[in-house]
């Protein structure tokens, strides 16, 4: 058996930190098999939405410790961070339900329905396993399949965040935070978060797939939790094409070449880490006797796999920008999680519509500004421009700080500093910037690689302030008498395009972001999966299984989530320049194999 | 001595950042609190994100809330009546609401309204 790195003396706090989609939770699961298995008493402990450790175990686990009796020392717990932050709404807002008017109730709701609450109360719930107690002291190990955001851990060590409610009981000035319905002392988070930057006693492993967004992405994340002091860590990149696989078939071996030149070029921030590689499996990570064998070399024979031969017929993305150039103009704007492929698709939607002889504006955040210099310039109709969301956080920020924060004292002036790192903040930021070009969609086709959240829009609309900067920034053009939420919520000139990934929690994701735009009023006209190896042709035995496996997930996206959808195939080439980019959009024509 | 309560409407952010406008008016009115409460007086905030109770178990911002809803806060109660809505107080209100003479108020409307200087 192979030694892991991050499985080598491992200390008693196991966090597994990644994007959606990564394989955090299978890589955890696998972990606590192992360990479990070598002796040690082992409490896994999942918050992933999607989980499945009681599926793989065969027993219902939900909000209790509960024994794995397959795995003689294992014990699981499942935290829904939905129903915490539920909980946790319930106790703010309970007391006064029927109480209050329903608006007023709806509005305090709508409040403590951000990305920012979910998270503190999942860390509420975590606390408790953090800090010494007889309900902990039976294990040796506690392993997590997520771990908290530098955003949160730094709000809970900020003094300023808790003056005034927990110390005291009551509120003061305008610092009342996300912390106010917490329930524990703030001493108990204070032994928590000292807990997580422990190297004796915590180890943090960021889980990443060999993408070179996907790696960026991590190098920030372990740059951030190195900055508060979460210095051990670890980096696992998981599902890994073998090099055996590439000598099959034209699309493998694509794959291949680009997660080798990802692994090459890894970020150099995260050299440093202790880093393992998995491959991946020719066999689906359910069930124990899979699980045992992820973290080996070994393959099982009793584990079988359906695969696919023949790519899947579905609905292209050029069906859909047919029906989106029948209005003429209008504002399209692309959601989803990071690294799904926002901006290529917005770029190919973009691209079509502008070779129909249709003007379009595309506008893009697109970190690389790779993509919109190739297509500078390409079509006629065709405008593209780019806004650098760093710098326009940074302005807003700013801006704040030199205001607001002016007549703030230090520990205020932190607090507000802390806000302004929020996950919101940059939403915010991002999205005023764009809706200075949003008002073109009166004229032509503006397409963007973003859009805000529900739960960002009915905050800005709430406090009408959005409505003043928009009604400013539009000005006397014809869209002057709408309000720009009704503007987003009409489909003739506003569509929302989800983009995911045919996989579990990416769809999971997606449904989450239509949950919440639909609070706000807005119904997504279309979701697109985007990289479908289904929607591809291939003879490689692994690429033809992972098709199968998409097959549920692009099926639940075509009978439950979505009104209409389109799925875009995995290509052999990055789709760069408008060639490509059309041929992405035009379906399963682009891998032309026999 | 002279009891203030303000409620306050609803902010997302413990800052409040979460709107695109900064309220300039906040930040003021913050500050006013501080000065008010280094000249002996006895302010009390109250969220309505945070601290819904205290609404509804007063009487008279419920009815508040009621009839104007939570678009017409903030909501300013001195020793239990209702001194102001709908915007924060100035130093200058404040200072009567407490009863002190107030240094700066003097010296502007010394300027303002005698024959002086303007």
């Amino acid at each position: 058996m192979t030694e892991l790195k991050f499985l080598d003396q491992p200390p008693r706090f196991l966090f597994f930190t990644g994007k959606g989609g990564v394989g955090k939770t299978s890589v955890a699961c696998a972990t606590a098999i192992q360990l479990a298995e070598s002796g040690r008493r082992v409490l896994l402990v999942s918050t992933d939405p999607a989980s499945n450790v009681g599926q793989v175990f065969g027993i219902t686990i939900g909000n209790q410790i509960t024994a794995i009796t397959v795995v003689p020392g294992l014990t699981a717990l499942e935290i829904d961070p939905q129903a915490a932050a539920q909980a946790y709404r319930d106790r703010i807002v309970g007391p006064v339900r029927g109480v209050l008017p329903d608006t007023v109730v709806k509005g305090i709701e709508e409040q403590l329905s951000g990305a920012c609450t979910t998270e503190i109360a999942a860390f509420d719930e975590f606390t408790a396993l953090l800090v010494d107690s007889v309900l902990t002291a039976d294990y040796d190990h506690i392993i997590f399949d997520t771990a908290p955001t530098g955003h949160t851990i730094r709000l809970l060590q900020l003094p300023g965040a808790w003056d005034g409610f927990l110390e005291d009981g009551k509120g003061d000035a305008s610092c009342l935070g996300p912390l106010a319905g917490l329930e524990k002392q703030r001493s108990q988070y204070k032994a928590a978060v000292a807990a997580l930057a422990d190297p004796q006693r915590s180890r943090l492993i960021l889980v990443a797939r060999a993408q070179q967004a996907t790696l960026r992405e991590v190098a920030r994340t372990h740059e951030e939790l190195a900055a508060i002091g979460l210095a051990q860590q670890y980096l696992v990149i998981n599902a890994i094409l073998p090099q055996a696989e590439a000598t099959q078939d034209a699309l493998a071996m694509a794959i291949y070449v680009r997660e080798q030149r990802a692994l090459n070029e890894i970020p150099e921030l995260l050299k440093s880490l202790p880093c393992d590689r998995i491959e991946l499996k020719p066999f689906n990570l359910v069930g124990l006797e899979a699980l045992r064998h992820l973290l080996t070399t070994a393959t099982p024979s009793t584990v079988h796999s359906d695969t696919l031969t023949a790519a899947i017929q579905a609905p292209s993305l050029s069906k859909l920008v047919n029906e989106i150039a029948e209005d003429g103009h209008g504002l399209v704007m692309l959601m989803g999680k990071g690294g799904v492929g926002k901006t290529t698709l917005a770029a190919a939607v973009a691209v079509n519509l502008a070779q129909r002889g249709l003007p379009v504006h595309l506008t893009t955040s697109d970190p690389a500004a790779h993509l919109s210099e190739t297509l500078s310039g390409a079509l006629d109709n065709l405008t593209v421009s780019r806004i650098d969301p760093h710098a326009e956080t940074e302005r807003y920020r700013q801006h704040i700080l030199d205001t607001k924060g002016a007549k703030l004292d230090a520990q205020g002036r932190a607090l507000l500093e802390e806000d302004l790192h929020s996950p919101c903040t940059e939403e915010i930021a991002v999205f005023q910037a764009f809706s200075r070009i949003i008002r073109e969609a009166g004229k032509k086709f503006v397409v963007m690689d973003t859009a805000p959240t529900g739960h960002t829009l009915l905050l800005l609309d709430a406090t009408g302030a959005y409505h003043r900067e928009i009604s400013r920034q539009m000005g006397s053009s014809g869209l002057h008498y709408t309000t720009p939420m009704m503007q987003l919520q009409d489909t003739k000139r506003t569509k929302v395009l989800i983009v995911t990934l045919a996989e579990t929690t990416p769809v999971l994701e997606a449904a989450n972001l239509q949950v919440d735009l639909r609070r706000a009023g807005i119904e997504p006209w279309a979701w697109i999966i985007n990289t479908s190896v289904a929607a591809a042709t291939s003879k490689s035995p692994l690429l033809r299984q992972r098709a199968a496996n998409e097959l549920r997930e692009i099926n639940a996206v075509a009978t439950t989530h979505a009104q209409r959808y389109a799925v875009v195939p995995m290509l052999r080439e990055e789709p760069v320049g408008v060639t490509r980019l059309l041929e992405l959009a035009s379906g399963n024509r682009i891998n032309p194999e026999r | 001595m002279t009891t203030i309560h303000v409620f306050d409407p609803a902010l997302c952010c413990s800052t409040g950042v979460c709107g695109v406008d900064v309220d300039q008016e906040l930040v003021g009115f913050s500050a006013d609190v501080d000065w008010a409460k280094q000249n002996g007086a006895q302010i009390e905030r109250f969220n309505l994100a945070q601290q819904p109770l205290a609404f509804a178990e007063n009487p008279l911002v419920k009815a508040f809330l009621e009839r104007s809803g939570a678009e017409a806060l903030p909501l300013i109660l001195v020793d239990g009546e209702v001194a102001l809505a709908g915007r924060y107080p100035h130093r200058t209100e404040l200072a009567r609401w407490i009863g002190i003479t107030q240094a700066e108020e003097k010296q502007q409307s010394g300027c303002c309204s005698g024959s002086s200087c303007c």
